[in-house]
């Protein structure tokens, strides 16, 4: 089992470079629903992307982030 | 379509990669000196290796058809040692005169040390005194923002001309004061630690491809010169026409290359061929059946 530190140690920059490729993501959509005059459509998928992004923002009292948010992009069960 | 791999560490890499890069388009490749994984102790290391890079890079190259042009500098990290640093400039003449190199590069910061800044600063202006085009490195990671704008500082008080300075491995931060100071700009795409295809195309879109090169900086760490591919095969996927590609990833490397008369590719156009159409040929009448 890995120390704390060995956690960030390994994983540390790799989790900053796919929190910058989420961020750009949310930004190539806001800047294309800009440039279209049908908005964003109502489409659902960013909200999902969005309520991910809460739950990944508070501490979990488990460790069940990923399990959370793939019971979240599922489909009905 | 043919592509300029502008910044690319041939030393680090193996030949395969140089068969694949002329199996995907890469016509030439530019090397700029860099850190070698360790720090050098002597004078003549730096010049073996930019014999290397300057002599027998380009022999390996030529075997799958691809140019290879080199640059020479000591870099951020090893300019900490000023006095090896400036014994190894008192060669950068002599590689100047050959017939492949570009200019000096990639020099930079990394820490922004003092010894950095002062080594950075007598590079570019020995590139200035000797007409050399310049290419720049901005650190990783946390130290870019601040290692970014202290480059731009220290560029602001010398006679640089703008238009030969290549300031690389821009991200969304950086980009902005780099091209409003009238600079080139770079976008370097390397896993992890700096841009990725995906945002390389957003801030093209963003900001125009004017004074833009794009790379992938491969060398000996964990890194991919195809990159370079994906982030073509990325914009054209987001509906630019071949010749938008080509501007980006061939004329603008020659448009920023080329400044130096070595570099002697020339700007290319995508143009459509019409063929004329071939006139009916005229066949012969059937003899009638009974004839015979």
């Amino acid at each position: 089992m890995l120390t704390p530190s060995k956690v960030l140690d390994l994983y540390f920059l790799e989790a900053r470079c796919m929190l910058i490729e989420v961020a750009a993501t949310l930004d190539r959509f806001d800047r294309a629903v800009d440039s279209d005059s049908g908005g964003d459509g109502g489409d659902n998928r960013i909200e999902a992307l969005y309520e991910s992004l809460q739950v990944l923002s508070s501490k979990s009292e488990t460790p069940d982030r990923s399990e959370q948010l793939l019971k979240l992009f599922s489909g009905p069960a | 379509m043919q592509i300029i791999q502008p910044h690319y560490h041939a030393i680090a890499r193996t030949a395969q990669d140089y068969e694949r890069m002329a199996m995907s388009g890469v016509v030439a490749v530019c090397e700029p000196a860099f850190w070698a994984g360790f720090d050098r102790k002597y004078p003549e290391t730096f010049i073996d290796y930019f014999r290397q890079i300057g002599e027998f890079e380009p022999t390996r190259a030529a075997d799958y058809g691809i140019r290879h042009f080199f640059w020479v500098a000591v870099n951020p990290k090893e300019a900490e040692n000023t006095e090896l640093s400036r014994e190894v400039l008192k060669k950068f003449p002599d590689f100047f005169k050959m017939p492949n190199c570009l200019g000096v590069g990639e020099t930079g910061l990394h820490k922004s040390t003092a010894n950095e800044a002062m080594l950075f600063e007598e590079q570019v202006s020995l590139a200035i005194e000797h007409d050399q085009l310049i290419l720049i490195h901005t650190p990783h990671l946390e130290d870019k923002t601040h290692g970014t704008r202290r480059i731009l500082e220290i560029l602001a008080g010398l006679p640089v001309d703008r238009n030969r300075v290549w300031i690389d491995h821009a991200e969304e931060h950086t980009i902005r004061p780099i091209l409003d100071a009238g600079y080139w700009s770079g976008f370097t795409l390397y896993p992890i630690t700096k841009c990725s295809p995906k945002r390389a195309v957003d801030m093209l879109e963003m900001y125009g491809r004017e004074r833009i090169l794009v790379n992938s900086s491969a060398d000996w760490g964990p890194s991919d010169p195809f990159t370079l591919q994906e982030c073509v095969c990325e914009y054209r996927r987001r509906g630019n026409s071949l010749q938008d590609a080509m501007e980006i990833f061939y004329n603008n490397p020659v448009r920023f290359l080329g400044q130096n008369p070595k570099f002697d590719l020339p700007l290319l156009k995508v143009e459509e061929m019409r063929e004329e159409a071939e006139a009916p040929v005229e066949q012969p009448a059937e003899e009638p059946a009974d004839s015979a």
